[in-house]
């Protein structure tokens, strides 16, 4: 249950949180995050840093104990060893032994908590935790737990359990920097790390920045030179508006939505049959595009069959729960792989709304969290009550049920938004969620397992973050409001950091997928919980939240970082700085689509086959894959869609985008990867659409210049929003010539390398200065620059 | 190092100088001492792998080993489909005596059945149609459909008491590679890379090498995530290694341009990069550029490894004539050997076709034929140059198959279905006791009587032999530390030397 005493410590006296917060090597120590879904956690172990006057249980003592002493000392009730949990201050003051004769902690006093000894001693019988374990502490986290216990081992309630209350707003000393709340509360902190914050990116980078991060596309020349231009106080917002008001934005917003819905264009397992969910991403972009209010664009997702006279666009929206994968393989027991569906669900709505990593309860009680397993099936069995098959026979073409078709009749009433004219088929159908009358029991699963029931169970949400008011529906449209209930600690703090990662590369809590205990901490814990409620006040409405970010201070702030601030402060913690960001994969190759005016931006429809080497899927198939047997590149304009359009084959998913980090799509994904390897540099250096982009891109910069310097000009500005300065110009300009000396020299084919992809361009050019400006665009669009938003 | 290595490695290396004297990064000496993929990481003090800011180099995350390691390096050959143990290893006279008998109840004992024979009204006992010999000092039973492996006998290590979880092929195989039956975790070789880094500067440490065999032309499919690094760095994903124009996807130069020219690119990048890396200051930048020469390298090294061409006729004859085919499984066999001698450390090939739910006795005579000449000659190749005192190389399938024919069964013809209780692998190499046979199933071939292996024993065993805790190599992903046997895994002791 909410206790008003902790809640009112964590929100109503910032101050001391600041003070916590100000110490800056115990911070950056905290959760070093790689990037992907990998928790940070407490290393502490900097030895360097000197132990806080007074410890804090929330982000000096628990995250210890979560990470090294709660799978044995938990949460998770039948795996606790010597009858210990840490879990509560309740269960870690008891008396423990036979006789009750000895206590883990006693508030106050070293010499007679246990807990203590067993953390100093060195017999390897006593230790804790204990070597087999292979969990060690480090000095320093020993002293922290000590200090701790000595200074009244007080425990605190878990802060992401307890709902936001909006915070006051700091004061700081520098009065002129701010342009929104948002920059007080940044700035207040840098300031008690005695930083300031990098000056305003160039208004070249700004919109460069802007652009990619609402759009998911570069700004074209004109509209930087426009920019660039435009001295009114307002150009900067105007743009904001124009952007958000665009397809691109809902497109852009959609690819991000496709990693969380774990959307593909095939089933998934063995024979990876094609499957026909692009109806439901048609809906998601026609959401984004209205910008439908948060709320009401999951709430549809998770319950829109359920909704009073549901309509159609209402129940199509509920794909969203039959992305996950389905098998097809013959022989499988369909129970087994029914019950993955339903825990695929209920797993997915744990990641994507509330940052939970609720598949850690299936087995047994979670290790970390106050998730019990009876907890976990009580959400499962939410998700346990359409009619469908654990398998569907028949092979390919087969469509798992419930599922709705599309058809001229519905294109011409409310779903109006899908593309079935661009569909070889008449009508479409598309899997979606319908509930059963009679309600299919549900039970916990011992050890998870799907022959296994014991304990029947209903409808009902984790005490530990908000009951279940009794009287919601039990069934997923309660689910539904209990997730946008006014006292869910979760929800909105979950999808305004999301916001905040896309905007800013990482989420004030890193672990945009875990809030919980072995989750990192917030880095501004006021700013989250101001955003969160500011997000609920403004109707859960997306693009102002975006909005708003876009037009902080912080946002706008330079990201060239100082040697000092770069040791000071590596993961950008304090944001002293934007980010560099390499774009996504979709990005990547959008944007060289897009600067060579290769992009056709039609809309919705079917997936597309953009250029693949050839044989990857022949190579794995099994012959069974119908469709997705044999990859037929797509031709034409085809072959330039968007990458969110790009077809998603689950088991043999596109090389190149993986290769810059995609998500598989085989489980709910709400962060990626972020790396740099040497396949990338091959794809960029070698991927046909990259080469056919350089060429066009040199034509284009042809037909608007005359004179060579300008030409390349024009393609640096292309592909990093900025001119060239006179060191780069001429680098790039000796390349060239070098390079029409290759052609002379025949170290360059131009008929070969000019012939790399299907767009034709007319005999009219000099294939010799063709080919060298294509080269020299080639190099460009490989700069580390070209693949980042800065 | 073949003349034309030398003379592109040294051509690399002015190239090099003449970046440096441009330049005040040093990235030369960087790239000379980099190493493929994990020594351009190291970790932090979670054990999370962070890019190497300073570009010293560790190679994998385990500073040192759990212990010390009898091997560098694995070849897998897994035999996808599920080979039956009953044609090939495990020798059951009982089934054909009793042949077209029900399965007897008390042997089957609760076992859950495939949906494709869960229907049967019964279960008639069948006995390989194949006959069996006694081979090697301790007389070994094998085949006769595999006489290659047969003369080999007395260095391997037999395990005929598998066992697995799985009944079908997807979860089978993925619960191998990945110890999970359900995909998202990371495969072997990427634990490895993880773990353990790369020994060649020029290669990954995990490659991969697909073969289709004759048995069922169109069977089981794979899947990319096999050899997915799941959520490890995407370093540490496995590589494919085609017999296709592109070896390794998007290694080869476009058409149209010399290798010079593509380093002149490469120089202009380099030196466009470090100029943006001096004006922005973000150490990724410094990164990128070394990526790329690792880049250019791969594109010298993976070639001249995939080149057999100056391979003696006498390996030829060993491996076979297919061995002169690329893209077939003794091809690949060759290959792997190939990749063994650079170090390169988890070599994993894939040969589909074993699945034979139907024509049974003449479909694995065939699937069998595609591997045992090149299996064979595979140990007896690393053998005579030393290699396999180092190396293990690992043959076997995701599960075994049914002691009773699935459909009709004939005089002449049966199939077997998805059997997880028992079957055989086989190991050969450094650590492993050669020319013994380790476990033991029933007369019927149906149940194990001495010695379960579960797949988590057989991937911990394989970790011990690389000097891995298998206990102790984890990575921490939302919240919680997973490593490859999940929660379980013991060693089996008793093959080890």
């Amino acid at each position: 249950m909410l206790s008003h005493p902790v809640r009112k410590f964590f929100v109503r006296f910032p101050k001391r949180l600041y003070s916590i917060l100000a110490f800056l090597p115990v911070l950056i120590a905290f959760g070093c995050n790689t990037g992907a879904q990998t928790s940070g956690t407490t290393d502490n172990a900097d030895t360097n840093g000197r132990i806080p006057d007074k410890i804090d249980f929330t982000f000096h003592v628990k995250p210890i104990l979560s990470d090294r002493c709660f799978k044995c000392h938990g949460p998770d009730k039948n795996a606790i060893e010597g009858g210990l949990s840490l879990n509560t201050a309740q269960d870690a003051y008891m008396a423990l032994g036979k006789k009750k004769d000895h206590y883990a902690i006693v508030p106050g006093d070293i010499e007679n908590s246990e807990l203590v000894n067993r953390l100093f001693t060195t017999d390897e019988s006593l230790l804790m935790p204990p070597p087999e374990s292979n969990l060690t502490l480090t000095k320093y986290e020993k002293e922290i737990l000590k200090k701790w216990i000595e200074q009244g081992a007080e425990y605190k309630e878990h802060w992401a359990f307890i709902a936001p209350e909006k915070p006051s707003i700091p004061k700081t000393n520098n009065t002129t920097w701010a342009q929104n709340e948002i920059d007080q509360f940044v700035l207040s902190q840098l300031e008690q790390n005695g930083l300031e914050p990098s000056k305003k990116a160039s208004k070249e980078k700004m919109l460069r920045r802007v652009c990619f991060d609402l759009t998911g596309l570069p700004p074209s020349v004109e509209q930087i030179n426009a920019f660039v231009n435009n001295d009114s106080p307002t150009a900067y917002e105007e743009i904001i508006d124009s952007l958000l008001n665009t397809v691109d934005y809902a497109e852009n917003m959609s690819a991000e939505w496709m990693d969380i819905a774990r959307y593909a264009d095939t089933h998934g397992y063995q024979d990876d049959f094609e499957r026909i969910m692009w109806p439901w991403r048609d809906w998601v972009i026609h959401a984004f595009k209205q910008n439908m209010p948060y709320d009401q664009f999951v709430t549809y997702q998770l319950a829109g069959d359920l909704l009073p006279n549901a309509n159609a666009e209402q129940i199509l929206a509920t794909g969203f729960n039959r992305n996950h994968k389905i098998t097809f393989e013959g022989g499988v027991i369909p129970e087994e792989y029914r019950i993955e569906y339903v825990e695929d669900r209920a797993v997915t709505f744990g990641t994507a709304f509330l940052g939970l990593t609720l598949e850690c309860a299936r087995c047994h009680d979670h290790k970390y969290d106050p998730i019990s397993q009876k907890n976990h099936f009580e959400l499962f069995s939410f998700f346990n009550n359409i009619d469908e098959l654990g398998l569907t026979p028949g092979g390919a073409g087969k469509i798992p049920k419930p599922y709705m078709t599309i058809t001229e009749k519905e294109k011409n009433g409310v779903l109006s938004f899908v593309q079935l004219q661009k569909s070889s088929m008449k009508e479409v159908p598309v899997m979606v969620m319908n509930e059963m009358e009679e309600i299919r029991p549900s039970y916990i699963l011992n050890r998870g397992v799907y022959d296994q029931p014991t304990t029947q169970v209903y409808p009902n949400t984790p005490e530990s973050i908000l009951p279940f008011p009794e009287d919601y529906p039990k069934n997923r449209l309660g689910l539904a409001k209990w997730l946008f209930h006014e006292d869910n600690p979760l929800t909105a703090r979950v999808t305004v950091n999301r916001f905040w990662q896309r905007m800013f590369g990482r989420g004030l809590v890193a672990s945009s997928f875990d809030f919980g205990n072995q989750g990192s901490l917030p880095t501004h814990p006021e700013l989250l919980d101001f955003l969160a409620i500011k997000l609920k006040e403004e109707g859960w409405d997306t693009r102002k939240i975006l909005k708003y970010m876009a037009l902080s201070a912080t946002y706008q702030q330079s990201s060239k970082v100082s040697k000092k601030l770069q040791e000071l402060d590596p993961e950008n913690r304090l944001l002293a700085r934007a980010p560099r960001l390499r774009l996504t994969a979709e990005l990547i190759r959008d944007q060289a689509l897009k600067i060579s005016g290769l992009l056709n931006k039609e809309v919705g429809g079917p997936s597309v086959k953009p250029y693949q080497p050839a044989g990857i899927w022949e190579a794995t198939t099994g012959g069974g894959g119908g469709s997705t047997a044999t990859y037929i590149t797509s031709t034409g304009k085809d072959l330039y869609r968007k990458s969110l359009y790009t077809f998603w084959k689950r088991t043999v998913p596109p090389p190149s985008m993986m290769t810059f980090d995609a998500a598989s799509r085989d489980l709910c994904t709400v962060k990626r990867q972020e790396t740099n390897t040497p396949l990338q540099a091959l794809v960029l250096l070698n991927d046909p659409q990259i080469i056919e982009a350089s060429r066009l891109i040199a034509k284009n910069a042809i037909d608007r210049n005359t004179e060579i310097i300008d030409q390349i000009k024009y393609i640096f500005k292309l592909a990093t929003s900025r001119s060239p300065d006179e060191d780069e110009l001429s680098m790039l300009n000796n390349y060239y010539t070098s390079m029409l000396q290759k052609v002379d020299e025949e170290g360059i084919d131009p008929q070969d390398y000019l012939s790399i992809g299907d767009y034709e361009i007319d005999e009219s050019y000099s294939k010799k200065q063709l080919a060298a400006l294509a080269l020299t665009a080639h190099t460009i669009l490989n700069l580390d620059e070209t693949i980042t938003r800065g | 190092m073949s003349e034309k290595k030398i003379i592109e490695e040294r051509s690399l290396i002015l190239n090099r100088r003449s970046f440096l004297g441009k330049t005040a990064l040093g990235v030369g000496g960087v790239a000379l001492a980099s190493l493929l993929g994990a020594n351009l990481f190291r970790k932090n003090k979670n054990g999370i792998l962070t890019k190497d800011d300073s570009l010293e180099g560790v190679k994998g995350i385990l500073n040192s080993l759990h212990h010390p390691a009898k091997i560098k390096r694995v070849i897998y050959l897994f035999q996808s489909g599920g080979p039956s143990q009953l044609e090939l290893f495990d020798y059951k006279p009982l089934l054909n005596k009793r042949r077209g008998e029900d399965l007897p109840e008390s042997i089957r004992n609760g076992q859950r059945l495939t949906g494709m024979t869960a229907g049967q009204d019964k279960f008639p006992l069948v006995g390989s149609l194949h006959n069996f010999s006694q081979h090697g000092k301790n007389g070994t039973y094998i085949s006769d459909i595999l006489p290659y492996t047969a003369k080999m006998v007395d260095e391997l290590c037999i395990i005929k008491s598998m066992y697995t979880e799985a009944i079908n092929h997807d979860p089978a195989v993925t619960f191998f590679q990945t110890g999970s039956q359900q995909p998202g975790r990371p495969s072997i070789g990427s634990w490895l890379s993880y773990g353990l880094g790369s020994e060649n500067e020029n290669l990954p440490a995990f490659t991969v090498l697909l073969s289709r065999g004759t048995g069922r032309p169109n069977g089981q499919p794979l899947y990319t995530r096999l050899w997915g690094n799941g959520f490890l760095h995407s370093l540490h994903q496995g590589v494919q290694f085609r017999a296709a124009k592109d070896p390794v996807l998007y290694l080869n130069d476009p058409k149209g341009i010399t290798k010079e020219v593509k380093r002149e690119m490469l120089d202009n990048l380099a030196e466009l990069n470090d100029k943006h890396y001096q004006d922005s200051g973000d150490p990724e930048i410094k990164s990128r550029i070394v990526q790329y020469e690792m880049a250019y390298r791969m594109q010298t090294s993976v070639p001249n490894v995939m080149d057999t061409a100056n391979e003696p006729d006498y390996i030829y004859e060993m491996y076979g004539p297919e061995a002169k085919i690329p893209g077939t499984y003794a091809a690949n066999c060759l290959l792997a050997r190939r990749l063994a001698e650079q170090d390169v450390r988890f070599i994993q090939l894939y040969h589909m076709g074993w699945d034979q739910h139907d024509n049974l006795p003449g479909a694995i005579a065939k699937q069998a034929k595609d591997v045992d000449q090149a299996s064979a000659a595979l140990v007896a190749d690393l053998k005579q140059r030393g290699l396999l005192e180092d190396t293990l190389v690992i043959w076997g399938g995701e599960f075994g198959r049914t002691n009773y024919s699935q459909g009709l069964l004939t005089d002449t013809n049966y199939g077997r279905d998805h059997h997880p209780r028992s079957f055989t692998i086989w190991m050969a190499g450094g650590g492993v006791k050669p020319g013994i046979v380790y476990g033991e199933t029933d007369d019927f071939g149906y149940n194990i009587v001495k010695d379960p292996v579960h797949v988590h024993d057989f991937q911990a065993t394989m970790l011990h032999l690389l000097g891995i805790d298998h206990e102790k190599l984890t990575y921490k992903y939302q919240g919680r530390r997973f490593r490859l046997t999940d929660v379980e895994g013991h060693i089996v002791k008793d093959i080890l030397t």
